[in-house]
Formats: structure tokens, C-alpha cells, sequence
């Protein structure tokens, strides 16, 4: 729970424009996480542009281990 | 600069699709790598893989050349196409086959093989 708000909170400050943002917990055992998330920020991007978002923010808990498995499901604001 | 990186990136530039993964097809050790493998073969793409877990080094190596930090990584033709989600989303919406047919050319031999690195 307390990995899944830090994630939650990294890409709020990220993405603050953000109309879908949600954080699951895939497993329940806190480190493999499904990312959804719709933001105009990822209009106009490729997939692997709008993933590379979503890995800069969550950079620090990517290195440290945190993260050991992460699902990413984005999109624009079109879409 | 290092040797490890040099044939990692000639793995990348040369073979025609190339999959680092957990394990091999024969193995996968990763759901996410049986993800890439399993969208990529359901195109009918020769597909190359390298299995990453002999040495850490392999995916430090690998992450440094790409700037994608997870795996499996998924390259067409030297172009990192991207890991398991993107992938698998672009086989569902036919954009993966019309890469693929573009790289290679809508007849191509469904292969699968493992490319081994010196150490």
C-alpha cells in the first residue's frame, strides 16, 4: 500500500493534468504494479514517448528496486 | 565502450527483430517476456532473443544503450519498438504487423532463434 502511494504520488506531480491516474497493485505483494493513465502530455507521443514519460517519473523507485515489475497503460487526451 | 555493449548493439542493428528477455523461448522465466515473445510470433516475426539473466551486466549494458529501464525490449530493424505493453498493444491494434511488414515485407519466415554473448 505504501509503495503504491508513493507511485500514485510521483505521478500526480508529473502529470498534474492527469483525467485517469490509478495505481494498482498487481499481485498484493507491493511491487508489481499496473500504471493507467490518460494526460494531454502524451498527445502527438508514440508509445514508446508516452512510456518514457511514465518511466522518468518513476525513475527512483525503478532504481531502488521498489518496482519490480511494472504494467503501463496510457493515453491521450483524444483517445 | 565496453565489449558486452558492442555486441549488444550489433545484435540490436543487425538482426531483423530482436528480443532481450528473461530466459529463453525454450524457458521463458518472465511473464512479461512471454508476452513480447508470444505478440511477435503470432505476427509470423523471425524473432532473435537474448536471455539477460546469465549477467546483470547484460541489462545494465542493454538499458544504457536503449534508455528503457525494464524488460523484455523489443527492437525492429535497430528501433526499439518497446517492452511487453506496447507490444502487446500494438499487435491488438495491427500497427505490430504493419511494422513488421514494413521492416521485412509481408512474406517472412516465422523463426525463432537465441543469440548467444561472448563473455
Amino acid at each position: 500500500m505504501a509503495a503504491t502511494n508513493t507511485l500514485e504520488t510521483l505521478l500526480r506531480a508529473a502529470f498534474p493534468d492527469a483525467s485517469e491516474l490509478a495505481v494498482d497493485d498487481r499481485t498484493g505483494g507491493g511491487d508489481h504494479f499496473q500504471v493507467t493513465l490518460a494526460s494531454t502530455r502524451f498527445d502527438g507521443l508514440s508509445l514508446v514517448e508516452q512510456h518514457r514519460l511514465v518511466y522518468d517519473a518513476l525513475s527512483e523507485p525503478l532504481r531502488d528496486g521498489t518496482i519490480h515489475e511494472l504494467r503501463i497503460k496510457t493515453r491521450g487526451s483524444a483517445q | 565502450m565496453t565489449e558486452l555493449r558492442d555486441q549488444i548493439q550489433q545484435i540490436i542493428s543487425t538482426e531483423p527483430v530482436s528480443l532481450f528477455m528473461k530466459g529463453t523461448p525454450e524457458l521463458v522465466m518472465c511473464g512479461n517476456s512471454d508476452r513480447a515473445l508470444r505478440a511477435l510470433q503470432a505476427e509470423g516475426a523471425p524473432v532473435t532473443t537474448v536471455d539477460v539473466l546469465p549477467d546483470p551486466q547484460i541489462r545494465q549494458e542493454l538499458s544504457a544503450l536503449s534508455g528503457w529501464p525494464t524488460i523484455p525490449q523489443v527492437f525492429i530493424q535497430g528501433e526499439l519498438v518497446g517492452g511487453a505493453d506496447i507490444v502487446e498493444e500494438l499487435h491488438a491494434s495491427g500497427e505490430l504487423r504493419r511494422r513488421l511488414d514494413e521492416a521485412l515485407g509481408a512474406e517472412r519466415d516465422a523463426t525463432v532463434k537465441t543469440a548467444a554473448l561472448a563473455r
